[in-house]
């Protein structure tokens, strides 16, 4: 009897006490975010959507390198000294056109490993981690700067380039064999007329 | 109010269907819209999340938009189920959760029916739920349904035990069933509310207060039982039956079961309240009194009765978020074995006291 009647009192009182709980969280502001109006804000190192900034990179391919999935692909090609000197915003020179710069970010697995060889850190991660897309090759970001036509013009100026240089160096060789014939043949001529008087050192 | 309907209308069956109609449509299904959303907000915030945000301001469209959506949703009958008593079976549900509102007086001017049986009529007519409840789960064909149905009804049954036995000690204490006539005697102030004791003053006063507030206890967790709420949804109990009896029902006919239990929740309040709270009187008497405004008694009436049940339906809400579902023997435990000897109990002494 005793016990029925605890049981009886247990039973309300313990109600009441999770009422009081449930009652109390009523006025508890709630830890809702309201998503896409109010944005969470993200940690300092966050790692979402790439971006490079194609001014600085210098087409070293060091973050293509490092990345473990290969979703970065860069073309370069060579500039000439008639170009000029392009200089990075920290001061490193620019000695390749980058023809192609894609991200697949589709592959990226946001290690952010391709931010950190970058030696003008114009690679990194952005805050942007809404970018989903109804196709896939949506997903592969261009970032190279340079239209096709300039991509040809600046192929055939280093193609031109180079054949000058080939040729240059060819004349240069040729030059240059010419010249060691040359001296060589006034080498044995000299060779000739000096034989006696080495002869006469020893 | 049947009586000025027919001074106005001049014709007996047009007052009969607008004294019908007027309640169900001005009060009882904006109450359900908004309790279903106020369901949802209070159960979010008692967890600390905002519940719906996105339909109008805080969401408060949010459950028109659900209703035209389900209104447009395709009506799935099952193959295997037996057509007949399965579309009939919400129908049932429905009206005879609605029908429990004719005999509630919503003021001194307005109340379907004050006919004199009126208690008697709440406990035969929402026992009629359950015979809505079996045949919806019977006719879906499907274990879960029926599992849910076969629990509801047992719980059911079990509980209008108790219900039925805190009623008729009501009764005893007040002498009617007329749900008017009981209202009526707890007029002027609080202290004249049957869990104060009834309009009598003297010793049996004190005596019934404790006696009242535990008759109101069991009332409230047995009425609770009897529209399947948490703790007591054993009968719908999702995490276990998908949605027991009415997890074959799609689209309108599933609308109806959800009207029909917030009706039924706020039915219960409400005759809680005009049993135990003093039904639509005031409890510090009216403005329209002092301020010789008579025309503002009645909607000061429906006010207070409005506040007393949204009241108890917000306690409803309450317990439902604090506490976690009962099992099918503890549910019986608290039936057999805790709520009918202390009503049994609460009788005999009632009934010694009206004797004396």
């Amino acid at each position: 009897m005793k016990q029925y009647l605890i049981n009886t009192w247990q039973g309300l009182w313990t109600v009441l006490v999770g009422m009081k709980v449930t009652l109390k969280h009523i006025f508890v502001p709630s830890v809702t975010i309201q998503y896409p109006d109010v944005k969470p804000v993200l940690p300092e190192r966050a790692r979402n959507r790439l971006y490079v900034n194609m001014d600085d990179c210098i087409g070293c391919m060091q973050c293509s390198t490092a990345c473990p999935v290969n979703c970065i692909e860069i073309e370069t090609v060579k500039a000439i000294p008639s170009d000029g000197e392009r200089i990075t915003s920290n001061g490193k020179k620019k000695a390749l056109w980058v023809t192609r710069f894609d991200i697949d970010i589709a592959k990226c697995c946001f290690c952010s490993l391709c931010t950190y060889p970058c030696p003008t850190e114009c690679i990194k991660m952005t805050n942007v981690y809404e970018f989903s897309e109804f196709e896939r090759e949506n997903l592969i970001y261009s970032f190279a700067s340079l239209t096709e036509k300039e991509i040809e013009e600046k192929q055939k100026n280093y193609n031109k380039f180079m054949e000058e240089k080939a040729a240059a160096k060819l004349a240069a060789a040729k030059a240059k064999a010419e010249a060691a014939a040359k001296k060589t043949e006034e080498e044995k001529a000299n060779n000739n007329s000096n034989d006696k008087p080495e002869d006469k050192t020893k | 109010m049947y009586e000025f309907l027919q001074n106005i209308t001049g014709n007996q069956i047009v007052a009969y269907f607008i004294a019908a109609a007027l309640p169900l449509f001005l009060f009882i299904l904006p109450y359900a819209l908004l309790a279903v959303l106020a369901e949802r907000k209070v159960s979010a915030h008692m967890q600390d999340r905002l519940g719906p945000m996105r339909v109008g301001y805080h969401g408060i469209l949010q459950t028109l938009a659900d209703i035209l959506k389900l209104i447009q949703k395709e009506d799935i009958i099952p193959a295997a189920a037996d057509k007949k008593l399965f579309i009939s079976a919400p129908y049932l549900i429905f009206m005879s959760s609605f029908a429990v509102f004719a005999v509630i007086p919503f003021s001194s001017f307005f109340i379907g029916s004050s006919i004199d049986i009126g208690l008697f009529y709440i406990i035969a007519i929402s026992g009629f739920v359950v015979a809505g409840i079996l045949m919806g789960s019977w006719a879906s064909n499907n274990k879960y349904s029926l599992l849910g149905g076969m629990r509801s009804a047992a719980q059911i049954v079990s509980y209008e035990i108790p219900t039925a036995i805190i009623v008729l000690t009501m009764v005893m204490l007040t002498g009617s069933l007329n749900l008017k006539t009981i209202t009526e005697q707890q007029t002027d102030f609080f202290w004249n509310w049957n869990i104060f004791g009834g309009a009598d003053a003297g010793i049996s006063k004190i005596v019934l207060i404790p006696l009242m507030i535990a008759a109101f206890i069991i009332i409230f967790i047995s009425m609770l039982a009897e529209v399947n709420r948490t703790p007591f949804d054993i009968a719908e109990a999702e995490s276990e039956l998908v949605s027991g009896f009415h997890t074959e029902y799609s689209g309108m006919r599933f609308a109806m079961f959800f009207l029909a239990e917030y009706a039924n929740m706020l039915a219960v309040s409400l005759i809680i309240s005009a049993l135990f709270f003093g039904g639509y009187n005031s409890p510090f008497g009216y403005l329209g009194n002092s301020l010789g405004v008579h025309w503002l008694i009645p909607i000061e009436q429906i006010f207070w009765f409005t506040l007393k049940g949204i009241t108890f339906v917000f306690l409803q809400m309450v317990l439902r978020w604090t506490l976690p579902r009962l099992r099918v023997d503890q549910l019986m435990t608290v039936c057999w074995k805790y709520l009918i000897p202390y009503s049994v109990a609460i009788l005999l002494i009632v009934g010694f006291i009206t004797v004396l």
